[in-house]
């Protein structure tokens, strides 16, 4: 039995990393037990890193469609981890599967989704407390949930993931569950991206509506090869064709926290700032000195781009030598 | 048999309001001024998605169900000027428009279930208001339908549906027996412009109404949460303009000084 029980993913062989985030955010309810949930071929791998990352119990799926990442299968192993738990708590994250798994699990424990959470706390009553960004973070909310069982998920990289303890001890169970699929996948195709991965950046370069065209995210990708980073862009440029919708930086799209973003040509919709807004330094060139990015922005510029950026980038190339 | 295709839209507040215009009071939200509702972006998508398919299928009727409590007529039969054929409102004081979905969830189930005949239901992926993302999901556990999410393509194919989902490094295919639920992304492309022909055409439908006594919903669903509190989030960033005696000058000027702060 466990108070609070984490939808957990695998990935390369250990619990992502918003499955540690998950563990911490339950760990920091202050309840006694939390399980979690691992589907995957290495689950058993990762069960000791749950472990190790503050969790008490890892049930784990080694084969099978939930272990493949089907999303119906997935839905059907929460809901059997959830009985066998016995958890008041159950917290996701909003990552791919998590955007599908995490409300269907909700509804058929007969209650709905608290979902992209940016905090979760226990109010006197034992009552989960959700927070969240809505109107695309034009305004914030924290709810109450009243049934039997809570459903939260987490947006990635709100909360800390705990230091790993090695003297932690945990229960390792697989899980016995019936799996019935009925959305089958037939195909899947990468498109792969150029440079450095969007979300691991640690410096990303974004464009949008303002660059006017596909041509300049060719200065964008310079920019960001000469700091080691990735190039991003906003709905508007996705939409547009300019470049493909794996850039996407927003409500919709990426989120992003790297150590630096570079918003270029972008007004700041709080659709676009919901993917960024965490990042450690936020930069902005825009023509318009009224647009709302430079009300969020560390540093502004309001210039026209074409004649900003080529100095920007000669005079960061003298200093980095 | 004729094809029934149900899109979901729900009316919102134009979410490209001004910021400034934007007020959040006493635990709701509204904006300044006349600013008019719209249809849910995603929403229009959805619509666009489902005449696609009357188009390929030839066959069928698509009926919009729209839930919420006041509805501004002229906006929320833009999905019949689009096409649409019919359009059922599922109007009532408990349909309030919240942060918790239970209710839509519980209407919109029922109302697919009064309908009879549906075998597809095509929703937006979100709503520009909560952004929960879950209506369609609850809608489908409700119903015990398939679903697949995030679509850029939605084919219909004896019996089938067939959606090409967007995912964050490409697209999967993915495939399911129908009555299903299906959401679609920004992905799908444009939606339609209304034209004459199609504005005069709905100028003519009578909506049909449905309270949640003729969905037989009086007290059927409780609520999942309580609002504690809604309010403006907190800004604490301090921002720095960097200027120059030109365009250029400012942004020679903005790489020294982040490398000043060691940003670089």
């Amino acid at each position: 039995m466990a108070d609070a029980l984490i939808i957990g993913e695998v990935a390369g062989g250990a619990p992502s990393s918003s499955t540690m985030e998950g563990i911490a955010a339950a760990r920091g309810l202050g309840v006694r037990q939390v399980a979690v949930l691992l589907p995957g071929a290495d689950a058993a791998t990762a069960a000791s890193a749950a472990i190790t990352g503050g969790a008490d119990i890892a049930y784990t799926v080694v084969d099978g469609p939930a272990a493949d990442g089907e999303f119906d299968a997935l839905v059907d192993a929460a809901q059997a981890a959830t009985a066998q738990s016995g958890a008041r708590y159950v917290i996701g994250a909003k990552t791919l599967t998590g955007r599908d798994v995490m409300p269907r699990l909700a509804f058929r424990l007969g209650t709905a989704l608290a979902s992209d959470c940016s905090a979760v706390s226990l109010d006197d009553s034992g009552r989960l407390i959700a927070t969240r960004p809505v109107y695309g973070g034009n305004a914030e909310a924290s709810v109450a949930c009243l049934g039997s069982v809570a459903v939260a998920s987490l947006r990635p990289k709100s909360v800390d993931a705990l230091e790993p303890d090695a003297s932690r001890t945990g229960e390792v169970q697989p899980l016995a569950f019936e799996a019935n699929v009925r959305t089958r996948v037939l195909e899947r195709v990468e498109e792969a991206g150029e440079g450095v991965r969007l979300e691991n950046a640690r410096v990303v370069v974004s464009g949008g509506r303002g660059l006017g065209g596909p041509e300049p995210f060719g200065s964008l990708r310079e920019l960001a090869d000469m700091l080691g980073g990735a190039v991003g862009a906003s709905r508007a440029a996705c939409d547009a064709g300019w470049v493909p919708s794996g850039y996407q930086v927003g409500l919709t799209g990426k989120t992003v926290t790297p150590d630096l973003y570079i918003a270029v040509g972008i007004s700041g919709a709080s659709q676009h700032m919901a993917g960024c807004s965490n990042s450690r330094t936020l930069v902005a060139i825009n023509k318009d000195a009224g647009a709302n990015i430079f009300k969020e922005a560390r540093f502004g510029v309001a210039g026209d781009w074409q004649k900003v950026l080529p100095a920007f980038m000669e005079q960061l190339h003298e200093l980095m030598g | 048999m004729t094809l029934h295709i149900v899109v979901t839209a729900k009316q919102v507040l134009d979410p490209e309001t001004p910021l400034s215009a934007f007020n959040v009071a006493d635990n709701a939200v509204s904006t300044a001024g006349n600013i008019p509702p719209v249809v849910n972006g995603y929403d229009e998508q959805a619509v666009e998605a489902a005449l696609r398919i009357k188009e390929a299928h030839g066959d069928a009727k698509v009926t919009v169900l729209s839930c919420g409590t006041d509805f501004a007529l002229d906006v929320i039969k833009k999905p019949l000027a689009m096409g649409a054929d019919e359009l059922v409102l599922l109007q009532d004081a408990a349909f309030e428009n919240s942060i918790d979905p239970t209710m839509a969830v519980a209407a919109l189930t029922a109302a697919i279930r009064k309908l009879g005949d549906v075998d597809i239901v095509i929703s937006g992926r979100q709503a520009s208001d909560w952004d929960n993302a879950q209506v369609p999901l609850g809608v489908a556990e409700s119903l015990g339908w398939a679903v697949a999410t995030i679509g850029r393509k939605v084919q219909v194919l004896d019996g089938t549906v067939r959606v090409e989902r967007v995912l964050p490094d490409g697209h999967e295919t993915v495939e399911a027996s129908l009555p299903a639920v299906v959401t679609v992304s920004n992905e799908l492309g444009t939606p339609r412009y209304p034209n004459m022909r199609g504005i005069m055409a709905a100028r003519r439908v009578q909506p049909t109404v449905w309270s949640a006594a003729d969905l037989d919903l009086d007290g059927a669903a409780s609520p999942a949460f309580e609002l504690v509190s809604l309010k403006k989030p907190e800004r604490a960033v301090q921002t720095e303009m960097i200027t120059g005696d030109h365009d250029a000058d400012a942004g020679r000027k903005l790489a020294l000084r982040l490398r000043e702060e060691r940003v670089l």
